[in-house]
């Protein structure tokens, strides 16, 4: 059961094979002996959890369940959720008790899905190895000597390691696309403006989107049907009808017309990762897909303007963190100055510190000009390649990280080479695009993932490409070794 | 040295909405501390502001009203710094981009006209209230304030006293209650200014270093801590000092200002456009239905006082110094069916000094619009004079009916009937001889009397007109 798709756990729990309750109870059995190995939950809650496994039974047994009633499924804790402790990875809101739900959280509560904990994650989802999380660092269930990837690492551990059948996360700059493909999973970053933000912690509130995780490109697709969808309540989510994004999984291939970008294939991506990168595209041609060379040069520029637009959004977005109306608060301050000082040097972690001080440098006076206006000059110009580019293409593929899983502390003390694991990622969040990593296939033991990435709106048509290269590969299928 | 003073006033005008600008709790004032604090209010981490489409509709008509530009497209954009009653950390509002530009409003100061430009108007929030007294020895945080919508009004330094400068927040005042966007309440601080405030040798072109005084919330305020300041100011560069740029802020009880914070100390507040909020873009039909809807301004509405209802411009000024009372007047001369003058002269005096008498606004009048109407008809018609019809006001006021009724019960209808009269004034003459006497040798004064007398009489219901013509008959 616990290797099942979302469909197949589906169809046992309408046909009573298994109850909501047993599902959950075995994954909370898993939770349980699992995660104290592999540290990707920060907060279960069983009582919560067969609470909504036993009401879920209710909706199955009168007939009302839809396609998610009854399935546990794992949500960061990025997303607030009525009751739960949320942390956001952070010692600021470690007794933050969410009193609201996330629009996310909501739509899988109306589901009828059952929330199997928080996840755990880099803090305020500024990491890409989960090493700055304030919860400890999640480990690799391929190799619990590496990171899984970040910031959603503590969501991809737990389905990697089949602690939850599928997870949410969110995605700013690679934080799910990577994960994935550390994890050897499939995660998808939708258009920007498809889930709402309502509810999701922010980091960087132009850049964040919240997406699925799960073993197969039909799963995420069944999570995105209810995940996505309108909300009045952000004002960036976009009014659009309610798709199904199931619609095209069958859809053949033949003359799929794929780009790869020169930019993507060149110094700092892995031997390892290319090579099987390569062989993921020829299986597509022999799907009847057929590859273009593009160009997106202003690819190199990512990384310098996604680190001068997020910091400057998150210094913003983190002020609220003070200490005055809830989360952590210094004990000891000897007046208003000194306990802000406090309470901010002592709930924020070192890179959330880092990524405040580089945001405030940039918005400040005499800096914005040069920093913050000319990044987001050519945050346009990456927009405008990815234009020119799917002219050319119907869709664009590649590494979705450079290498695969790192040792835990290899790069945790040079940012610049954090940094660069979302070389691939970026960009895709700069232009507001949907982005998807699938497995390809391992180099060393360790999972590779390939990285799809449509035109807006374009989710559904890259979850059917995803998922007929699943109908002809078993990577997404692979458990790791020492995790039974 | 001969001095000038240049002023700028920037007026934080609170919007008359239900619900505040990014979020659905309630904007009333008085409530129990934080009992309006929804999520948004609080900045729970995860939540996103939505914009209050009623407060672009205020920001629009108050454009409209100062024959501004409207742009098409403005930017919220965050203004970031602590302070405990700032939840979020940085305060959502406009920057580059307001909503509204270049307009200007006409003020009167004596006998001349001027016209004050406006800079700029734009959206934004406004924070909770700190309470420092009496809190358990600690600092108290109200956030039901936090999120209430603001239009903030900026003028270019037009204003050269500190008269002109209450001209214009008075003038201001008057037409945000005038257009239904502010309720005005400047106790509760509805409306207040920040006055910038400059001094230069007259004639001089540049502009001097300027103070800022904040949060100005009474127009006795806004006159003194100007007049303070430009003194203050003239007064330091006449001993040879220099000014340096700062905040103020004015203490009612010593009547002075003292700087709050200088150049150096003031924020760097990082303004940069706002993420969760897009640029907001109206419609070229949605600012015209606007301008359908908008009422007759003060200014247009006194013009046409003059013209067309021939009222002497005092009485047109003074009627339309509010909505309310221009609203009042005209409901009256629309009841009556014309005779603008004799109800300007009621409302501007018997109705005005009633209102006074007892603090109240025209609004709460318990003489309506239509029971004042009826009652100006019964002295056009001659049923009583107008004299009498005061004595009925008075009783209408105080509830005792319509002016009908009282002119029945207390019997005050008029004494028109010519034999009654006649019968009257034989019987004054008959008991004044020693008056009669005194007009026949030529003492004018006595015939003045002699109508007195009349009307004493018949209790004021005579016919004045007619006493004099049967006076006169009988003492020829």
């Amino acid at each position: 059961m616990i290797d099942s798709s979302l469909k197949q756990m589906a169809a046992a729990l309408a046909s009573k094979r298994i109850s909501s309750v047993e599902l959950t109870q075995l994954f909370l059995d898993r939770i349980d002996r699992l995660n104290p190995r592999i540290n990707a939950f920060i907060t279960v809650d069983p009582e919560r959890s067969l609470t909504q496994a036993k009401a879920a039974d209710v909706r199955i047994a009168r007939g009302d369940a839809g396609p998610l009633t009854g399935i546990p499924i794992a949500h960061k804790d990025i997303f607030c959720a009525k009751g739960w402790r949320t942390t956001c990875g952070s010692r600021m809101l470690d007794n933050f008790i969410a009193p609201y739900d996330a629009h996310v959280i909501s739509q899988f509560d109306q589901a009828g899905a059952v929330n199997l904990g928080k996840t755990n994650m880099d803090e305020f989802a500024m990491g890409s190895s989960n090493e700055t999380s304030y919860f400890g660092v999640v480990r690799n269930p391929w190799d619990l000597a590496r990171v899984p990837g970040g910031s959603s690492g503590g969501s991809a551990a737990a389905v990697a390691a089949r602690m939850a059948p599928a997870a949410t996360g969110t995605d700013t700059g690679g934080s799910m696309r990577q994960p994935a493909s550390l994890c050897g999973l499939s995660g998808l970053k939708p258009t920007y403006g498809i889930c709402s933000r309502y509810g999701m912690i922010a980091f960087a509130s132009s850049l964040d989107q919240a997406g699925p995780m799960a073993k197969s490109a039909e799963d995420l697709a069944w999570m995105m049907n209810v995940m996505a969808g309108f909300d009045a309540r952000d004002s960036t989510s976009l009014e659009r009808a309610k798709e199904d994004y199931t619609r095209d999984l069958d859809r053949p291939l033949a003359g799929l017309k794929i780009g790869l970008p020169k930019e993507y294939f060149a110094d700092g991506l892995s031997d390892g990762v290319a090579r099987v990168v390569q062989e993921a595209i020829d299986q597509y041609r022999k799907l009847g897909a057929h590859t273009v060379e593009i160009s997106l040069p202003n690819t190199r520029l990512s990384i310098p303007v996604y680190y001068v637009l997020a910091p400057a959004e998150a210094s913003s977005n983190l002020s609220r963190y003070d200490g005055v109306r809830y989360g952590y608060r210094a004990p000891e301050y000897s007046d208003l100055a000194d306990m802000y000082c406090k309470t901010r040097a002592q709930g924020f972690g070192a890179e959330v510190k880092r990524r405040i001080l580089i945001g405030t440098y940039v918005l400040s006076a005499g800096y914005y000009d040069a920093y913050y206006l000319q990044a987001q000059k050519i945050r346009r110009l990456i927009a405008q390649d990815f234009v020119e580019a799917f002219k050319k293409c119907d869709v664009i593929m590649g590494p979705a990280a450079p290498g695969t899983a790192f040792k835990i502390g290899e790069k945790a003390h040079d940012p610049v080479a954090m940094y660069l694991e979302d070389l691939y990622t970026i960009a895709v969040n700069l232009a507001g695009l949907p982005g998807m990593s699938i497995p390809a296939g391992f180099s060393d033991g360790l999972p590779v993932g390939l990285q799809i990435i449509g035109n807006y709106f374009s989710e559904a048509r890259m979850l059917g490409i995803g998922h007929q290269y699943q109908q002809v590969t078993d990577w997404h299928t692979r458990m790791p070794e020492g995790i039974a | 040295m001969q001095w000038e003073v240049v002023i700028g006033l920037e007026t934080h005008v609170q919007l008359q909405t239900k619900s505040k600008i990014f979020s659905g709790a309630s904007t009333a004032f008085g409530a129990a501390p934080n009992t309006q604090a929804d999520a948004v209010s609080i900045a729970l981490p995860g939540v996103l502001p939505v914009l209050n489409r009623e407060a672009v509709r205020c920001a629009v008509k108050f454009g409209l009203a100062v024959n501004a530009e409207i742009s098409r497209r403005s930017v919220f954009a965050r203004k970031n710094y602590f302070y405990p009653d700032l939840p979020k950390g940085y305060q959502i509002s406009q920057y580059e981009h307001p909503i509204i530009r270049k307009g200007s409003l006409t003020i009167q100061v004596g006998d001349t006209e001027k016209t004050i430009r406006i800079t700029r108007a734009h959206l934004e929030e406004d924070a909770g209230k700190s309470l420092h007294e009496d809190f358990h020895g600690m600092s108290g945080i109200d956030l039901n304030r936090a999120g209430t919508p603001l239009l903030e009004i900026v003028t270019e330094p037009d204003m050269r006293s500190a008269t002109e400068a209450v001209a214009y927040a008075k003038r201001l005042h008057e037409l945000v209650m005038w257009i239904g966007i502010c309720d005005g309440n400047m106790q509760e601080g509805s409306f207040r200014c920040d006055a910038n405030v400059s001094v230069r040798p007259k004639g001089s072109d540049e502009l001097g270093t300027r103070r800022e005084i904040k949060n100005l919330n009474s127009f006795r305020f806004l006159q003194q801590a100007i007049e303070y300041e430009m003194r203050w100011q003239i007064e330091t560069l006449e001993e040879g000092g220099t000014i340096e740029q700062a905040t103020v802020l004015f203490d009612p009880d010593t009547g002075e200002t003292r700087a709050m914070r200088s150049k150096e100390e003031a924020n760097d507040y990082r303004y940069f456009p706002d993420p969760d909020l897009l640029p907001l873009e109206l419609t070229y039909d949605w600012i015209e239905e606007i301008k359908a809807s908008m009422p007759e301004l003060p200014q247009a509405m006194e013009e046409r006082l003059v013209r067309e209802y021939g009222l002497p411009p005092y009485d047109a000024a003074t009627l339309t110094s509010s909505r309310a009372l221009a609203d009042y007047f005209m409901a009256t001369v629309g009841a009556f069916g014309g005779e603008p003058k004799l109800v300007s002269n009621w409302v501007m005096g018997s109705v005005a000094a009633k209102l006074n008498e007892e603090g109240k606004d025209i609004t709460e009048s318990p003489v309506k619009p239509d029971q004042l109407a009826r009652l100006l008809k019964r002295i056009t018609d001659s049923t009583i004079s107008g004299k009498i019809a005061k004595e009925v006001f008075a009783a209408m006021w105080t509830g005792e009916g319509e002016a009908d009724e009282i002119i029945e019960k207390r019997g005050l209808r008029q004494v028109s009937d010519a034999g009654a009269i006649e019968a009257m004034v034989d019987q004054v003459l008959a008991t004044n001889a020693a008056m009669v006497a005194e007009y026949k040798s030529g003492k004018e004064k006595a015939f003045n009397a002699l109508v007195g007398q009349c009307m004493k009489a018949s209790k004021g219901k005579a016919n004045p007109a007619q006493v004099n013509e049967i006076l006169r008959r009988k003492l020829s």
